[in-house]
């Protein structure tokens, strides 16, 4: 138990250290890797509580294929040094936003706020793809499906977004 | 016991990464002989028999070559970028199983390093991170060809990688599972390549599109990006990404043995004789090998026979043929598989006439399209 704490506050100092990282780099390329960082010390805590599918889901969507593009589209736009004016006007959604989540979670914690819809006692076989699959599919399917159509609205408004518009191109 | 345990993931581990390491050195000497074969030449034949020690002096001059970093460059992320190609092109293969559970000396030996039950997840994560190595040594050398070639083998990598996904997603219906050994268990009386042959086809192009080898070796085409993305390496940073290269062609080749054509097992008609892996338990692993060197020959004889393609034509491909047919690779194997309790007879003959028909569709569509573009020029 003691190894797996040590384990965990190792890893809590990289994710918090990489998180902070991101937000202080100059460089729009070193933030993507923070986050890169960031996104895989998030699949080791994963792994920790029991859920390789979700770890592995993880690298591969958020550290694999989408940190993939953004770096893509940063290296494309050469805008590794860009720098965003902040001024109180522009940020101060976004430090109320955290300071309410902020709350949150420490109200969470310090209440004990129990955990709704996955039962708290799930066991290692109950994240093994075929469980996992078996709830998407019965008890979250309408969630499910909702994010599916979403996700294919988004789809086609890329494609109509990048269509190129024949009339114009005068061919 | 329990060190017994640590000792066996130590050395197989430790054997794991030597066979590679080794092995890449030896592919590169099969990849110039079997080259120069098909070329009318005789390649490499001066260090040793057959040029057997060519590897050996190639390794010898690569590490006395003097190594340069830009001066403009990235430091950090230019020694980097090299490991993390490296790492995940050695780590792949942990999950590939090479034979059935051994008897030795009444030892169970099993003859994988890990079993997991997310097994082909794992491939496509560690697959994925490879991407940065290429990435970031292109960007950090600082040198407008080696970042075109970075971006290149970014924007075909995530684009064939859907494909290569799709037509994993076709094993994983076909087995019912994630797990590696499962899935070469399911092939016991059929192999994948066989009852999905489109499922194959795709999977082995989108793989030669992921490793960066002709005729998709954009990166790194030499006439428009001098080398791409590891023009400004040299010495043994430069060795790493051509250890990294043979590495994953090793990698990939005993991948798609095991997920489309068998893996260690026999061919499927040998099952049940003395020739079949589970009666003699050590042609596993042999088996396995054939396996991969077959698929590596067909690697080189696809780089021999065909020239680059050019590189919007390669998006168009990977997007416009290759995912719509894996996505028809995955209806029709979930299809044959749900219409399985009516009749057996539409998994077992459905699948493969679907599949094919999709197959040849897709060619003919290629064909069709690109025949219409050669008549509009005239």
């Amino acid at each position: 138990m003691t190894g797996e704490l040590i384990l965990f506050f190792v890893l809590a100092l990289i994710a918090v250290t990489t998180a902070v990282g991101m937000l202080v780099s100059k460089n729009a390329v070193y933030a993507a890797l923070y986050l890169v960082l960031n996104f895989a010390t998030v699949a080791i805590f994963y792994l920790m509580l029991g859920s390789p599918f979700i770890a592995l889901s993880q690298v591969t969507v958020y550290g694999g294929a989408i940190m993939v593009l953004f770096l893509f589209v940063i290296m494309l736009l050469g805008a590794e040094n860009i720098q965003a004016e902040i001024t109180l006007q522009k940020a101060w959604p976004a430090i109320v936003l955290t300071v309410a989540l902020l709350g949150l979670m420490i109200w969470m914690a310090a209440t004990q706020v129990p955990v709704v819809g996955l039962s708290a006692e799930s066991t290692l076989a109950d994240a093994a793809p075929q469980p996992l699959a078996f709830s998407l599919f019965s008890t979250y399917l309408l969630p499910f499906e909702i994010t599916s159509f979403l996700l294919l609205v988004a789809m086609i408004g890329a494609i109509v977004l990048t269509k190129q518009d024949k009339k114009g191109s005068g061919k | 016991m329990d060190w017994v345990k640590i000792l066996e993931w130590v050395i197989k581990g430790f054997a794991l990464v030597m066979i590679l390491l080794t092995g890449f050195a030896y592919l590169t000497w099969y990849e110039r002989k079997l080259l120069s074969r098909m070329q009318v030449r005789y390649g490499p034949n001066r260090a040793g028999k057959f040029g057997l020690l060519q590897p050996i002096a190639d390794a010898v001059k690569l590490i006395f070559k003097e190594e340069l970093i830009p001066d403009q460059a990235e430091k950090i992320l230019f020694i980097v970028a090299p490991i993390i190609t490296v790492v995940p092109a050695i780590v792949i293969t942990a999950t590939v199983p090479w034979g059935p559970d051994m008897q030795i000396f009444g030892y169970t030996l099993k003859p994988y390093i890990a079993d997991i039950d997310v097994g082909v997840l794992y491939i496509t994560a560690i697959a994925s991170i490879a991407v940065y190595g290429i990435v970031l040594a292109g960007w950090s050398s600082n040198n407008k060809y080696a970042t075109l070639g970075g971006l290149r083998s970014t924007a075909q990598m995530v684009s064939y990688e859907l494909a290569l996904g799709l037509s994993f997603t076709a094993v994983i219906l076909l087995s019912g599972s994630m797990r590696m050994i499962d899935i070469v268990n399911a092939q016991s009386d059929l192999w994948f390549a066989v009852l999905q042959p489109a499922g194959a086809v795709v999977f082995l192009i989108a793989t030669l599109a992921e490793l960066n080898r002709a005729p998709f070796d954009m990166p790194e085409a030499e006439q428009e990006l001098t080398a791409g993305y590891h023009v400004e390496y040299s010495g043994m940073k430069f060795a790493l990404f051509f250890m990294a290269e043979y590495s994953k062609m090793i990698a990939i080749a005993s991948i798609a043995a095991t997920v489309f054509f068998g893996g260690y097992r026999e061919l499927w008609f040998l099952k049940d004789t003395i020739l079949g892996v589970d009666q003699t338990p050590w042609l596993g692993p042999l088996y396995l090998l054939v396996k991969i060197l077959i698929l590596l020959f067909w690697m080189i004889w696809v780089r021999a026979t065909l020239p680059r393609i050019r590189y919007d034509r390669l998006m168009s491909f990977g997007w416009k043929a290759m995912l719509p047919l894996s996505l028809a690779v995955v209806i029709v194997s979930a299809a044959g598989i749900a219409l399985e309790p009516i009749n057996p007879l539409f998994k077992w003959v459905g699948i493969p006439l679907a599949s094919t028909f999709v197959g040849l569709m897709t060619v003919g569509i290629i064909d069709n399209a690109l025949r219409r573009k050669v008549y509009a020029s005239h």
